[in-house]
């Protein structure tokens, strides 16, 4: 057990195998991609573990990083899956190549309302976040479910298949790696500041209402980004896949993984993708034992496997200097 | 003389209850100057006034000759008055370096942008940020703790830390809201060569909050006695020392 353990430490110390495993990541999906060595069954689970890593690390900047209890994030995917698939499916079918920008459009649009979702929620000094983001969750599955051009409460169906497995590994390279280089900075560590002790935090000069809304506008683009993603994968979309339960799952990968942990996202999304495959066939069950999940997770381990502790491939050479010396 | 910090007329009422009533005080540049008074006389409630947290029912502070009272925290801050709280208030999750980075942020000039593709100002501005700090653990002792969680450091560590912290901002007010509290004799006299030496070394002016005469009589030029929200005496320890009401309302309970 302590080999075990002292040989993770040293594998967690080389750094370079992180683009190592970049590279081999990147080159095992344009494979499996274009041939025939894994199933249509195993490629999809793949992207749907990328496409929840995404969601993880975007929602562990709210409720990991800034420390507050966003339950919305469902209400952000289904902005960006409704805008993209919009683009793609009604505006301009057969462009395959609009796809990136359509994820763009999914993103923005989350963005923009995540920002002024923010600007509400944060201006007074109590913490509403949670019944606010619950609101902002059902008024948007409402709306969805009312604009007819949208599909009501049908959805929008024939959404191309443009999510591959490359994109969508990439998408979630490129979001690590924003949410990363963002953590890591003046701004990021406001936003962490805020979590510990947003008093202490004002009295340093932290301007938290703009650290706030700039953690919640980014969380937004990048879970509308993932709904981007999973609308193009799933072909078929309606107001109910973006309900309290989507939301409750990424909830559940983030208090898993790890709350402000990058490693601990991506670990939150793995497992959870697969043990939400195991637990399809029980059906209606996975709506108890999710819940479940959630709160005994808050009661026993409400950090998470990683929380707080990063792995160090993840953080930036100065940043490591000085972490080395703590053992 | 222009004064660096007044307080006009300060009144704080919290429901029913005149947690400050009428406060008047002048702090003129280069001073320490103490507040003391009974338990529930105020003084914190002063120095959230001060730096924001509270705004005053009626009154008006001024630092610098510009009002101050009725600005956000954070720009009160970024002025130049730094302060550190009665139950320490450190990051405790963060490593110690951090905490003080955190302070020394607002220094820091670089946009998102640059942070995001790591080009322009921001290499630079983060090496510089992290050297400063070093400098400052280096001279509070605790630059061999850089990288352990602050909530690791020992009681008096912490106080320290907070203390640091509040220089990174490179404040001209420095409030220090019972900086010995928890103290034995011994680390208070040690506490107050500390403070000395910082006052001295940093150039700020400092108020400070305490119970522990001997630290007060000792450090301030100039003393505030407050009492149920009422500034009930103003003048130079010797003067304090001697004020019958004074002697009263406070030192007549507990004379150390
Ligand atoms: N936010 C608040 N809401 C209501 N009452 C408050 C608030 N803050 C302070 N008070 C009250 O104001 C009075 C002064 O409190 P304050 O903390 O300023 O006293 P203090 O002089 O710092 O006392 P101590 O020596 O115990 O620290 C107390 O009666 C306190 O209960
Ligand atoms: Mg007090």
């Amino acid at each position: 057990m302590e080999n075990i353990r002292r040989f993770c430490v040293r594998l967690a110390d080389r750094r370079w195998i992180l683009p190592v495993l970049l590279v081999l990541g990147m080159t095992f999906c344009v494979v499996a991609e274009s041939t025939s060595l894994l199933n249509s069954y195993t490629r999809f689970v793949l992207t749907a573990m990328l496409v929840n890593v995404i969601l993880c690390v975007s929602l562990n900047l709210v409720n990991g990083y800034l420390g507050e209890f966003s339950v919305g994030h469902a209400g952000f995917m289904a902005l960006g899956a409704y805008a993209s698939a919009m683009l793609t499916t009604c505006l301009f079918p057969q462009t395959p190549a609009l796809f990136i920008p359509a994820i763009l459009v999914g993103g923005l649009m989350a963005a923009v309302v995540g920002f002024f979702l923010a600007l509400l929620s944060f201006k007074t000094r109590g913490d509403y976040l949670a019944i606010i983001t619950l609101a902002f969750l059902m008024i948007v599955k409402s709306a969805l479910e009312n604009i007819s051009w949208v599909g009501g409460p049908r959805g929008l169906a024939g959404i191309p298949t443009l999510t591959t497995l490359p994109i969508a590994f990439a998408t979630a390279i490129i979001t690590l790696w924003v949410i990363r280089n963002l953590i890591y900075s003046k701004f990021g560590r406001a936003v962490v500041a805020i979590r510990e002790d947003e008093i202490a935090a004002n009295a340093m000069g932290v301007r938290t209402r703009e650290a706030k809304i700039l953690a919640f506008t980014v969380s937004s683009f990048f879970g509308g980004v993932a709904g981007a993603l999973l609308a193009h994968q799933i072909t078929f979309i309606n107001p109910g896949s973006f309900d309290i339960v989507k939301s409750t799952e990424i909830l559940v990968m983030v208090y898993l993984g790890g709350i402000g942990s990058l490693a601990g996202s991506i670990l939150g999304a793995v497992i959870f993708t697969f043990l939400s495959e195991a637990l399809r066939e029980y059906g209606t069950w996975r709506m108890v034992i999710l819940p479940l999940i959630l709160v005994l997770l808050m009661i026993f381990r409400p950090r998470g496997i990683m929380g707080l502790r990063e792995l160090p491939w993840f953080l930036p050479r100065r940043e490591l200097f000085n972490r080395r010396k703590k053992s | 003389m222009s004064a660096l910090l007044e307080i006009e007329d300060v009144t704080m009422r919290f429901g029913g209850l005149c947690a400050i009533s009428n406060c008047r005080m002048t702090v003129p540049a280069g001073i320490t100057h103490g507040i003391i008074g009974p338990n529930g006389a105020g003084k914190t409630t002063l120095f959230n006034l001060i730096t924001g947290i509270y705004r005053p029912t009626e009154g008006i502070i001024r630092y610098k000759g510009r009002k101050i009272s009725g600005q956000r925290p954070s720009r009160i801050a970024l002025e130049g008055i730094g302060r550190t709280f009665q139950n320490i208030r450190i990051f405790k999750s963060l490593t110690v370096l951090e905490n003080v980075r955190i302070a020394y942020d607002s220094q820091l000039r670089y946009g998102p942008m640059e942070s995001l593709m790591r080009v322009g100002r921001y290499g630079r501005a983060e090496d510089e940020s992290i050297a400063r700090s070093m400098e400052l653990l280096e001279h509070f002792g605790l630059s061999g703790f850089a990288s352990i969680p602050a909530s690791g450091l020992s009681y008096g560590s912490q106080r320290r830390l907070e203390i640091a912290r509040a220089l990174a901002l490179k404040p001209a007010l420095l409030l220090l809201d019972e900086p010995a509290a928890g103290m034995n004799t011994g680390e208070t006299s040690a506490l107050t060569e500390f403070l000395r030496d910082i006052r001295d070394h940093f150039q700020v002016t400092m108020i400070l909050i305490e119970h522990h005469m001997h630290l007060v009589m000792n450090l301030c030029d100039k003393i505030t006695v407050l009492d149920f929200g009422r500034v009930i005496a103003d003048g130079t320890p010797a003067e304090i020392r001697a004020n019958p009401r004074v002697i009263e309302a406070y030192l007549g309970e507990s004379t150390e």
